[in-house]
């Protein structure tokens, strides 16, 4: 590493090196956060959960997103796995059936970014998964 | 560059890696290499979390999973469980005492709900190892800000505005303690971190240094900039080797990024850090006496003035300030001294920190805003009293310190709060007693302390102290009298009155508060010969009960003194004058005949 | 001079701004008790370690007291120096001391000479209240001290004598709280460590911790003895300082009635060292001058400067500390052992007494002395040349042993012939005595001429390090003297690193010099009992007959009679030495 030289020099550092830290920063404060949670139980990963974890986990931040991703067990909806449910902050989460990577992607430019529902929703009558 | 989906923080403080934290790491990375999962993971080792109760833990991001107690044997689970299949593992998260309930996000536990982490705000949060960390951070922002777009004199104004106080003990406001160094003439000064941390059980210092080291290379090089000195020394002492191997590591990192050196951020400014190591007397805290430790010389106080920032190392101006209170330095500059001072109570701002010990539920590293109650950090931070036992005192400040009661419960802790009630600040040590402690074998305990680490160059210290503990051991033993405990009180009042430095002034505190406060305890010893803690032996007395007595001989086979006389089948007796009080005989004893009295 | 107003005991007064308030309150006529503090102000010695807290007061808008000593007065400051609270604070840390500490007053060295002693007196202490654990120490015993440590109470008078004026480092505070104590590094004996002897520890320990090995009791054994012959020497600074022990002024001379009491002590001959340092003169002044006339010649080989060694603290620091350095010095016995060397190899032959069954001692202002004459260079087959050597403060003992009523002595003379002495040697008692004795010879010898103006003012004084340039008829001789072994230190790095451009100079281990050693008579901490004796001791020069060690003639008469001339082969057998590499401390833990 080359020495930082100057004021502006470390300020870029610092924000070239932020994103490594991202991840936990966002943890600390969940709420003012948009929180996905995946859901990946076995039927989950069978059906391509994981693919879709690794995309929004990936995709988030390149387009400038606080998110936090995270997995979960089964929640409940096995017949429309992969499930996500999608929580914007100070809002009610919503759980999206059937998604795969294209959903997902739709589910980030609409519904993240600007608050648009998308098709896939499933009605809310389940505790969110601690 | 791969995106880490988990981020998994193991501590790496001294506590955790005694209870094998590093085995754990090594377990982690086994187990996700076996599953190819390396590139979606990162495993960090991070400095202290403050829950040493429930070390090791292991910390989940980004959903913030809290695992306690875990052992290097759970790292498979963790990673094919959470990891893999995104289920919690219960069975090691907390459980909240009261409800039994688990709590898996350490933001909804007692034991952090209260807190505020200044001072830690870094620890357990980054690798301290990695500087780069600490720059995502915001590390050296404030002093960048400093050198460039300060001057020496409003850097202080702005210390001073904060209204910081030194968290070693003496509560001396900071930025007042750098004019003084500043305001000193001199080419050659010194800036000085004391990390010679000597309370018993106290360890917030050890902690910031394992946990954040770049938080005191910056501060103390702001510190150097404001007094005008170029060199750093840190005293810290040699028996906290990964305090010391960590601080190395971050000074290395820090030159070679040369935010430590030679025009650092080409400000023209340079400064560096000099490692010092105490050999771990309490004395050494002392700064006058740390300072001449430094310098080769015996670790012992000079009377003051003149002070160090007049004449200090090698006799050049040096200002002396504790870890704690320079940790607190960078986000003072980062967010300014308004948002500091609006934190805390009127005269004493921010947060302290406290290491919390003795019979309490939660023990281990806090830090709050100055001014919560010592019922809120006994009970809502500490979970309250073990076992359900009744609380009897809280000793705060160390060996220094006094014994506070239930009625001081609702005190607001802050410097004067305390000194007010008879106890001090100090360093934050906070050691919680229950109806089992004796309160007299408390300030023999703490004397035999002082005694210990007494430098003796002046004679209220060498021999009062000892004198002090000869008389508690006298009353301890049941050969106390109503003149000693005059002695007592009068020779803790000369001692404080006419000792040399700070360690003497103080030393009689615990005789004097647990007089204070529990005088009937002092005359139940003398007159009654009773300790109703039952912690004093030689003032028990184990009295076999004729109507329960069966004569079964059993305790007087088992007496290993043969105290214990009696015909088979007819009630024993036990012969006070051989009795060593060792309690067998009530151990053995199958009719509860034997009672203590 | 800026002063500045206080208020001390409801009186206001003003005082030199940075006086302490122990100084401000004895400027005014408060007596505040002290005990660890030590002040012999012109002399650069200081001991203020705050460590007592014997002298405490209150200063308003303090919460605890303040130490006096170590307090310095600020502007409007409020003392009060003998309240209740004082009182008790004060009564109560002396009790402390003292329940830590042997009452063992009736066998003690000190006793009525013992700071601490006095301190209990007058603060009126009939009981201790806190009694408990006492710390022990084995007793130490070396060739001069004895240490018996249970006596110390922490003043770190003899730690600061030690290391900051002498820079001997041989005593130092070791161990932690109640354990604390001063003593050789890792608790060895004395003989173990680097010590010089020169005892200064001993002048101004305050108890019983540090004195002298007592060699009284032998001595009267001796003098008891019909066998043996007992002959006595007695040192010039011995007769300027024995009178204070019998309440006499300090700087009394009492040459005569020393005399007369050593005579009704039983001494068969009373003599004098005086007599054996005009022989030093005769023996170091030839040397002076010859490597002085080589070095004037151009001999690039000549070691100059030339150092006096008459000092055997002196000695056995270059010894330890600069033994690359020991073919420097003088290789002139002192007149301690010339006068033995003599008083053994030709007195004893002319009053026909085996070697053996003469007995010489030696009355010495010194500790190192006892040392001194147990070298093993200075016997014969075993037998010392002096057997043993006391204090100034032993002879004082005997002396009232013996019940003599010393203030009304009748002077009496020296017998002869080793109680001849002239003026020259009379100031080896006195710091830049020895140079300027050596200055009055070496002038005559040298130029042939007779010297005119005895008294060289510009070698006298106290001031530690001195220099001077004296005139041998057109040869500029450059004098330098130190006193104290820190400032012999200095002058001796000087030397090493080249710097230094003086011929001759004179050293003495004792702040002083002689009239200070650690064999006299206790100053307790007052500075001006050393200058009576300084002044003393030009006064008892100038009262001489005779004031040039080589115009003495009986020096004349011995060298025509037994030794020839001076640094001659008998005087390079008798009355020089060689020295040694002391430098290895051998370091052994138990």
């Amino acid at each position: 590493m080359a020495k930082i030289k100057s004021l502006d020099d470390l300020r870029k550092v610092k924000s070239e090196l932020q994103d490594k830290i991202k991840l936990r920063e966002n943890a600390n404060n969940p709420e003012s956060m948009v929180q996905i949670k995946v859901g990946m139980a076995t039927s989950g990963i069978a059906s391509g959960a994981k693919e879709v974890f690794n995309y929004l986990s990936e995709e988030l931040p390149k387009r400038n997103i606080d998110a936090i991703v995270t997995q979960t067990g089964d929640m409940g909806y096995c017949y429309a796995e992969p499930t996500i449910e999608v929580t914007l902050p100070g809002q009610e989460p919503i759980v999206f059936g059937y998604v795969n990577v294209t959903k997902a992607n739709e589910i980030i430019e609409k519904y993240i970014k600007n608050g648009e529902l998308v098709e896939g929703i499933i009605p809310k009558n389940y505790k969110s998964v601690e | 560059m791969a995106t880490y989906k988990y981020h998994i923080l193991v501590c790496g403080g001294t506590g955790c890696q005694a209870s094998d934290s590093a085995g754990i790491i090594e377990n982690l990375k086994k187990e996700l290499e076996a599953r190819n999962l390396q590139n979606d993971v990162q495993v960090i080792t991070s400095g202290c979390f403050g829950f040493c109760e429930k070390g090791p833990i292991v910390k989940i991001m980004p959903d913030n999973t809290f695992y306690v107690r875990v052992t290097p044997e759970d790292a498979a689970i963790i990673i094919e469980e959470h990891i893999v299949k995104g289920r919690k593992v219960e069975r090691l998260l907390y459980t909240d005492p009261e409800t039994q309930q688990h709590i898996s996000d350490s933001k909804h536990m007692g034991f952090y709900q209260k807190q505020l982490r200044i001072a830690l705000n870094n620890c357990g949060f980054i690798d301290p190892e990695n500087i780069d960390e600490a720059i995502s951070r915001d590390a050296y922002l404030a002093l960048g800000k400093v050198l460039l777009e300060m001057t020496p004199q409003s850097a202080i104004d702005e210390i001073k505005k904060s209204g910081l106080r030194g968290r070693g003990g003496g509560g001396f406001p900071t930025g007042l303690k750098w004019e003084l160094a500043s305001k000193s003439p001199g080419d050659e000064k010194y800036v000085v971190c004391n990390a010679d941390e000597g309370d018993p059980g106290a360890f917030m210092d050890r902690s910031i240094l394992e946990g954040d080291p770049h938080s005191i290379i910056e501060a103390m090089t702001i510190c150097g900039y404001c007094i005008g000195a170029h060199v750093g020394l840190v005293y810290i002492r040699a028996e906290y080797p990964l305090a010391i191997h960590r601080l190395k590591i971050a000074l290395d990192q820090a030159r070679e990024y040369g935010l430590l050196g030679d025009d650092i951020l080409g400000s023209g400014f340079s400064f560096d850090i000099e490692l010092r190591y105490g050999a771990g007397a309490f004395v050494c805290g002392e700064e006058t006496a740390l300072i001449h430790s430094m310098e080769g010389h015996r670790g012992e106080p000079t009377f003051k003035p003149p002070f160090p920032a007049v004449s200090g190392y090698l006799e050049k101006p040096t200002n002396v300030n504790n870890v704690e209170t320079f940790a607190c330095i960078p986000i003072i500059i980062n967010k300014g001294a308004e948002w500091f001072a609006s934190i805390g109570s009127e005269k004493s701002k921010g947060t302290k920190v406290f290491a919390l010990a003795g019979k309490i539920n939660n023990v281990g590293l806090i830090e709050v805003p100055m001014g919560t109650t010592l019922r809120e950090v006994i009970y809502e931070i500490g979970g309250g009293i073990k076992g359900g036992k009744e609380f009897k005192a809280v000793q705060t400040g160390g060996p220094s310190g006094g014994c506070l009661t239930q009625k001081h419960l609702d005190t607001p802790i802050d410097y004067d709060n305390l000194i007010a009630a008879g106890s001090m600040m100090g360093s934050g040590g906070m050691i919680v007693m229950d109806e089992d402690d004796c309160m007299v074998s408390i300030a023999k305990f703490y004397l035999e302390f002082t005694v210990e680490e007494s430098c003796g160059k002046c004679t209220p210290c060498r021999v009062g102290n000892k004198r002090l503990h000869e008389i508690l051991d006298k009353i301890t033993k049941g050969e106390g009298t109503m003149e000693d405990l005059d002695n007592l009180k009068n020779l803790s009042k000369v001692i404080k009155d006419t000792a040399l430095c700070g360690l003497g002034q103080t030393s009689p505190n615990p005789v004097l508060s647990t007089i204070d406060n529990f005088w009937d305890e002092y005359v139940e010893h003398v007159v009654d010969k009773k300790c109703r803690a039952g912690v004093c032996r030689s003032m028990m007395r184990y009295v076999i009960d004729p109507e329960k007595c069966v004569g079964c001989t059993l305790c007087a086979r088992n007496c290993p003194v043969n105290a214990i006389t009696g015909e088979r089948k007819e009630a024993h007796v036990i012969d006070q004058s051989i009795c060593i009080k060792c309690g067998a005989c009530k151990d053995k004893c199958k009719f509860n005949a034997i009672e203590i009295k | 001079m800026e002063t500045i107003k206080i208020n001390i005991d409801n009186k206001n007064v003003e005082v030199p701004k940075g006086s302490t308030i122990l100084q401000a309150a004895r400027m005014n006529g408060i007596h505040i008790p002290t005990l660890c503090y030590l002040n012999l102000d012109d002399m650069n010695i200081e001991n203020k370690p705050g460590g007592c807290r014997v002298c405490v007061v209150e200063v308003e808008g303090r919460k605890n007291l303040a130490p006096a000593c170590a307090t310095e007065c600020l502007e409007g400051m409020v003392i009060k120096t003998h309240t209740t609270r004082i009182l008790n604070a004060r009564r109560t840390v002396v009790e402390l001391i003292l329940s830590d500490h042997p009452a063992d007053c009736l066998v003690c060295a000190k006793s009525g000479n013992c700071e601490l002693q006095t301190l209990a007196q007058d603060l009126g202490i009939r009981q201790i209240t806190y009694k408990g654990a006492q710390s022990t120490y084995r007793m130490d015993t070396s060739p001069s001290i004895v240490r018996d440590v249970d006596k110390c109470i922490m003043c770190r008078r003899c730690e600061m004598m030690c290391n900051t004026v002498q820079t001997v480092g041989a005593l130092s505070a070791i161990n932690r709280g109640f354990e604390a104590v001063v003593a050789p590094a890792f608790e060895q004996d004395l003989i173990k460590s680097s010590c010089t002897y020169c005892g200064q520890c001993v002048a101004v320990c305050p108890t019983g911790a540090l004195t002298e090995v007592d060699h009284t009791p032998q001595l009267i054994r001796d003098l008891a003895d019909p066998t043996k012959t007992v002959v006595v020497q007695t040192a010039p600074a011995v007769r300027v300082a024995l009178g204070e022990e019998f309440g006499m002024k300090p700087g009394t001379i009492v040459t005569g009635k020393m005399a007369a009491a050593l005579r009704e002590i039983g001494f068969d001959y009373v003599f004098d060292t005086d007599f054996a340092a005009d022989l030093t003169i005769m023996e170091e002044g030839t040397e002076l001058l010859d490597r002085l006339t080589r070095y004037l010649n151009g001999d690039k080989e000549v070691k100059l400067p030339i150092l006096t060694s008459c000092c055997p603290a002196w000695v056995n620091f270059f010894e330890y500390y600069f033994p690359d350095m020991r073919d420097v010095p003088s290789t002139a016995r002192s007149p301690q052992q010339m006068f033995g060397a003599i008083a053994k190899n030709y007195f004893a032959k002319k009053i026909g007494v085996d070697r053996k069954d003469l007995v010489v001692v030696s009355v010495m202002p010194c500790l190192a002395k006892k040392y001194e004459c147990g070298r093993d260079e200075f016997k014969e087959n075993g037998d010392p040349d002096v057997n043993y050597s006391i204090s100034t403060r032993e002879l004082a003992h005997l002396i009232k042993q013996s019940n003599i009523d010393f203030n009304k002595l009748p002077d009496a003379d020296f017998d002869n012939p080793l109680g001849e002495s002239t003026g020259a040697s009379v100031i080896f008692g006195t710091t830049g005595g020895v140079i300027e004795a050596a200055a009055r010879t070496a002038y005559e010898l040298f130029t042939g001429k007779k010297l005119e103006k005895i008294d060289f003012e510009c070698l006298r004084g106290l001031e530690n390090i001195r220099q001077a340039t004296v005139d041998f008829n057109g040869t500029p001789i450059n004098i330098g003297i130190a006193h104290g072994l820190g400032s012999a230190r200095k002058l001796l790095e000087c030397i090493k690193k080249g710097e230094c451009n003086l011929h001759a100079i004179e050293i003495m281990a004792c702040p002083g010099g002689c009239i200070a050693g650690g064999g006299q008579p206790l100053h307790h901490g007052d500075a001006s009992i050393i200058k009576a004796r300084h002044t003393a001791i030009y006064e008892e020069d100038k009262n001489k007959p005779i004031r040039k060690s080589h115009e003495n003639p009986y020096i004349t008469k011995l060298y025509e009679e037994f030794l020839g001339k001076p640094c001659g082969e008998l005087s390079h057998h008798l009355l020089h030495t060689h020295y040694f590499d002391k430098s290895k401390v051998e370091i052994c833990i138990e």
